[in-house]
């Protein structure tokens, strides 16, 4: 085999159809930008739920009066709540939190927007018990048996709001990989256009090499390679894509929640991880794409 | 060196064998010409050598393959045995004469130090040893044709197959390429050369196997092109 025929081969097959060279690329890249997105959404829903786990409460909110009167839980109904919670079976652990403990959480979480913590006064937290469950899965044991007892102003389980979160992360991902699954379609067809396009250019070409006896390496080869090339410089260009996109948009947005490990960002690292998958996709999709296409359409 | 016993072809699409009962055999070193009106299965015949298609019955032998049981990835080493030229030269426009010749070697891997000393070889050979920088079409049709036959010969086939090399050449012009298929037939290399032209076939006095509509109606030693049967 030798590589410089080959490769000239292959040079000259993609400037050849430069239009559809360019359009294969443009697709390519979309195609895994979109992928790699979907992938990095889902590392990066991974990192927050580690973030979260045992971490999942139900939050037992008091009354105004309570919030107000008794900040040590030293009386009824507070105490009786206290001890009723330590009693039940499905509780793991009970801590108090009175409405200064509140504010001062309060202040922790929104340090990053000091004008929403000078607006804020502690009077408006109410103090609540903070459960933490034997079963993180079974909250509606502690939001039926709590919610409405005297002293109970409402009960919240926090499982629900941290399921809203994922969800939306989760239909976020999923449309992403639909779009992408999509455009990969238009990539696909794109590819085996160009294969067979390239290979009806070069039909006397191909039509000699078969006549002096070229094997089915040295004739399909430089189609092969015309496509999984291609399909690289796609994936290196979705690469760059995803960085930019961290770089110029997602550390903005996401800039506060991560100061306050709400979420997880999106690194550099993972991006680096997700890539060698972008290229093992493209090199693979290119490569399968464009061997059947030649199995199919090309004479040998 | 070539044998066909009793070989019929059929083509999907039509209806008449283009080839019905053939058997002929061809020796190393013989100058055959193959005849008969167009549609007589001339084609056909080189093809089936070429493994360009197989028989619908009999079998086919050429050099020391079984054509008929060959495996697909054997095909390209029959191919490297045999030089094909055609009535319309088949050269590739963009390249230079020495490269179209070079790219016959290229792509089956011949390494580029035996590309550089045998090209001038058969280009001289051909008599084109001036004109091997320039394009196809800076050529005349007589020259083109023997650009096809450079590069048919430079991998030294064990033989040549020829269909209607002078289809598209004046007389003297085809005179020439003639001249020129004799000298290699004098290497020891077997030709078959399928035409319908009387006059060559007159002059040279080989061996004249005749198709009429797919069937062998006459096999001379030493034969004109005639009134057929
Ligand atoms: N690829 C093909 N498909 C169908 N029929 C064909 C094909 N090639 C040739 N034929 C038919 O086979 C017969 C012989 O054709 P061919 O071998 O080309 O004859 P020749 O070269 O002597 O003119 C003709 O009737 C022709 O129409
Ligand atoms: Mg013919």
């Amino acid at each position: 085999m030798r590589a410089s025929f080959v490769f000239s081969e292959v040079v000259t097959g993609l400037r050849r159809n430069i239009t559809m060279t360019i359009a294969m690329i443009i697709t390519t890249a979309i195609s895994l930008a979109l992928l790699g997105g979907g992938l990095l959404v889902v590392r990066m829903i991974d990192k927050t739920k580690t973030l979260y786990q045992d971490k999942v409460e139900v939050s037992v909110f008091l009354t105004n009066d309570i919030s107000a009167s008794d900040s040590g839980c030293v009386n009824d109904p507070c105490k009786g709540l206290q001890a009723a919670l330590r009693a039940d079976p499905a509780v793991e652990e009970v801590a108090y939190e009175n409405r200064q403990a509140s504010f001062e959480r309060f202040k922790r979480i929104f340090e990053a927007q000091p004008e929403l913590v000078k607006l804020t006064r502690p009077e408006s937290l109410p103090a609540s018990f903070r459960v933490r469950l034997k079963d993180p899965d079974r909250p509606e044991v502690i939001t039926q048996a709590y919610s409405g007892k005297p002293g109970v102003d409402n009960v919240v389980d926090q499982s629900e709001f941290l399921d809203r979160f994922f969800n939306a992360l989760n239909g976020f991902r999923n449309m992403t990989f639909a779009i992408a699954l999509f455009m990969a379609v238009a990539a696909l067809l794109l590819i085996s256009n160009t294969v067979q396009l390239s290979a009806f250019t070069r039909r006397t070409e191909v039509g000699i090499m078969r006549l002096v006896g070229a094997t089915r390496w040295y004739t399909q080869l430089p189609f092969l390679l015309e496509a999984m090339v291609t399909g690289l410089i796609g994936a290196l260009l979705a690469i760059g894509l995803l960085v930019l996109l961290k770089m110029s948009f997602l550390d903005d947005v996401l800039a506060d929640p991560i100061k306050a490990n709400v979420v997880r960002s999106v690194d550099g690292i993972d991006i680096l991880l997700v890539s060698p998958w972008l290229m093992l996709v493209a090199l693979g999709i290119s490569a399968v794409t464009g061997y059947v296409t030649l199995r199919l359409y090309v004479r040998t | 060196m070539i044998r066909l016993e009793q070989v019929s072809k059929v083509y999907k699409t039509s209806t008449r064998p283009a080839l019905e009962n053939v058997s002929v055999q061809v020796d190393k070193g013989e100058f055959v010409f193959l005849i008969g009106a167009s549609g007589s299965g001339k084609s056909t015949f080189l093809r089936l050598l070429l493994r360009e298609e197989v028989p619908s019955k009999g079998r086919v032998y050429v050099a020391n393959f079984d054509l008929t049981r060959m495996a697909r990835r054997r095909v390209p080493r029959l191919r490297q045995s045999i030089g094909c030229v055609f009535q319309d030269f088949r050269l590739l426009a963009n390249k230079t004469v020495a490269e179209n010749v070079a790219f016959a070697l290229e792509v089956i891997g011949k390494p580029r130090h035996t590309i550089r000393k045998v090209v001038p070889e058969v280009l001289e050979l051909v008599g084109l040893e001036g004109k091997a920088g320039r394009m196809p079409h800076e050529l005349s049709g007589g020259e083109q044709q023997r650009v096809a036959i450079a590069r048919a010969f430079v991998n030294r086939p064990l033989m040549l197959l020829a269909d209607e090399p002078t289809g598209n050449l004046d007389p003297d012009t085809s005179q020439d390429i003639m001249l020129l298929l004799e000298r290699i037939n004098r290497t020891g290399t077997t030709v078959l050369m399928a035409t319908h032209d009387h006059s060559i076939v007159d002059s040279m006095r080989r061996r004249v196997v005749e198709l009429d509509l797919g069937r062998v109606v006459r096999d001379d030693a030493r034969g004109v092109y005639g009134v057929g049967r």
